[in-house]
């Protein structure tokens, strides 16, 4: 080994373990900004082991994605605010898809005619992966970002083109294997199809269920990361690779399972069967309504000695947490025990409710998981629902032909009493009726959640 | 055997890479599972910021001798990477911040 090959590998192998020690420290809210320094220096090793390498004799086009990726990079990182964390999330999948579909891509173009069998199967499984990812992760974005229709988008035999596809894909890649040396045109095509493959995989995904997809797309920018570390024989994209992968699919294990679906249900579920049949959207039952105003909200929560706030997607789009802010600091002046219930799949990724209420200020020791708070509904005194549809709908529990039967929800109509924020009676998502808006101890007021919110705070100051 | 490595990679080499991968997943799933679920959108964030460890590997197809269309590639590619790395520490960094404790304690 020369000494500039000793050099990177002791940079890769100091920042591997930083990796490792940044990944940790996000296991607690205190340790983990420190976590993240770690990481950033980890990072900062790797790229200047690599950049010692012998091989890199040029520095112009270096210098010129550098540059350019860190002007990006900044806005990306210091301007997008909270609540569009899950566009942010996606697009940036989707540059991480792109990157390692590049890379493996410039791989094939220098090394076609050379590549063995083991480092054509490696390459051809990274650009698939890195493709997919990157127009994958393109066509969530835009759904989140009311680009594209939210609503899931189906067509005759979908499922048939999306399986086909993959499977075109796959006998392509092993053909590949076989003979490494098989004209360009082939690997281009299986290149091109994998683009499509993303596009078709998530064209049928609608909104609720995109915490599931979030999670499975940053699985697979990290499968894709760690297979061009085995095209390059390179252990820290290993490792990285690994690591954000197995993160991803975790949190998508834990989505699913908020949900009460399998990845396969969600995946390929936008079909037939899954309709619900003789449900019907905004039925008869609508008059039954409990329509309050804000003053008779107001006069309960006064009255309130403990309150369980639960938000939904409903909160980020009215960007209302400053709001429930305000009025959760007024009911605990007035002595009121103010605590919030998060569900896992509430909003449009992982922790989005979390990150939004942290941003209002609202202490972490405040919000809490569904588990962890499920049990004390029987004893709480009012629950506000801000902009949250399915997680609080008891045909979840009492329905079993309910689509969404099975899914664990909060138990909002054990409290005395209910108050829920929503726009208008439109059902949400999934199309279904919810009985707690129609529950006896329910009062529903509708409008935006933020002049709601400003609303009951102004009348509870009043009295 | 001589089928799967026939031209180059040794296949040492390629269970060696294996063995770091299971390790690596063993252990990080060991690991995130004890991420709460209060820092999963942070944990998200920065596991798609180290994901830009393929910087890594695309500084090797931007600096390599000649200039052609795999350099380009490898260019743009840095600079999808560096958006991640740059953009993804930030912001999770930003979101770390806001967390804080009863009493106005940032953590």
């Amino acid at each position: 080994m020369s000494a500039r090959e000793i050099l990177t590998s002791v940079c890769y192998l100091v920042a591997s373990f930083l990796f490792l020690l940044g990944l940790r420290g996000l296991t607690h809210p205190d340790s983990a900004r420190r976590g993240t320094m770690y990481a950033a220096l980890g990072m900062l090793l790797g790229v200047v082991g690599t950049l010692v390498q012998a091989g890199i004799v040029r520095y112009e086009l270096i210098g010129v994605g550098l540059v350019v990726g860190t002007i990006i990079g900044i806005p990306m990182g210091l301007k997008i605010p909270m609540t569009k964390m899950p566009e942010r999330i996606a697009l940036s999948h989707s540059f991480g898809g792109l990157a390692v579909a590049l890379v493996g891509t410039a791989h094939y173009w220098h090394g076609h005619g050379t590549l063995d069998r083991f480092n054509m199967g490696a390459t051809g499984f990274e650009v698939f992966m890195g493709a997919i990812t990157f127009t994958g992760s393109l066509m969530a974005f835009g759904k989140l970002q009311g680009l594209l229709p939210g609503k899931p988008t189906t067509f005759p035999m979908q499922n048939f083109l999306t399986l086909g596809t993959i499977l075109a894909i796959v006998s392509l890649a092993v053909f590949l294997v076989v003979k490494p040396d098989a004209p360009v045109a082939v690997f281009y095509t299986m290149l091109g199809l994998s683009f499509l493959a993303g596009v078709l995989l998530v064209l049928p995904i609608g909104g609720a269920d995109m915490p599931v997809v979030i999670c499975l797309l940053n699985s697979y920018a990290g499968l894709a990361a760690a297979a061009s570390g085995f095209v390059f024989s390179n252990n820290v994209l290993i490792i990285c690779g690994a690591l954000d992968g197995g993160s991803g699919f975790i949190l998508a294990m834990i989505m699913s399972k908020a949900m009460n679906r399998s990845f396969a249900n969600v995946l390929f579920g936008a079909f037939g069967a899954d309709t619900p049949a003789g449900v019907k959207p905004g039925g008869a039952k609508a008059a039954a309504v409990n329509e309050a105003t804000v003053e008779d909200a107001a006069d309960v929560l006064k009255s309130s000695g403990s309150m369980i706030v639960v938000p939904g997607y409903g909160m980020a789009v009215a960007q209302a947490q400053h709001a429930v802010r305000d009025l959760a600091n007024l009911m605990e002046k007035n002595g009121t025990r103010v605590r919030y219930g998060i569900h896992p799949v509430a909003g449009r990724m992982p922790g989005h409710m979390n990150v939004l209420l942290a941003e209002a200020n609202i202490p972490y020791e405040q919000l809490f998981d569904l588990d962890q708070i499920n049990d004390d509904f029987v004893s709480t005194d009012v629950v506000l629902v801000v902009g949250a549809n399915d997680v609080v709908n008891p045909a979840a529990k009492n329905t079993p032909g309910s689509p969404i039967y099975g899914m664990p929800v909060f138990n909002c109509d054990q409290a005395k009493s209910v108050i829920v924020l929503k726009r208008s009676m439109n059902p949400g998502f999934a199309g279904i009726e919810n009985e707690l808006f129609v529950h006896p101890r329910t009062m529903m007021v509708f409008g935006d959640a933020k002049q709601t919110l400003t609303k009951m705070s102004a009348a509870l100051k009043e009295h | 055997m001589s089928l799967l490595a026939s031209g180059g990679t040794p296949l040492s080499t390629v269970f060696f890479g294996l063995y770091i991968f299971m390790l690596a997943a063993f252990l990080g799933f060991q690991v995130i599972s004890k991420v709460p679920a209060l820092l999963h959108t942070p944990l998200m964030a920065f596991t798609n910021a180290i994901s830009g460890i393929s910087l890594v590997a695309s500084l090797v197809a931007a600096g390599g001798e000649q200039f052609d269309v795999a350099a380009v590639l490898g260019c743009v590619a840095v600079t999808a990477a560096t958006i991640n790395v740059v953009g993804g520490f930030l912001i999770t960094d930003r979101m770390l911040k806001m967390f804080r404790k009863k009493g106005g304690d940032k953590a």
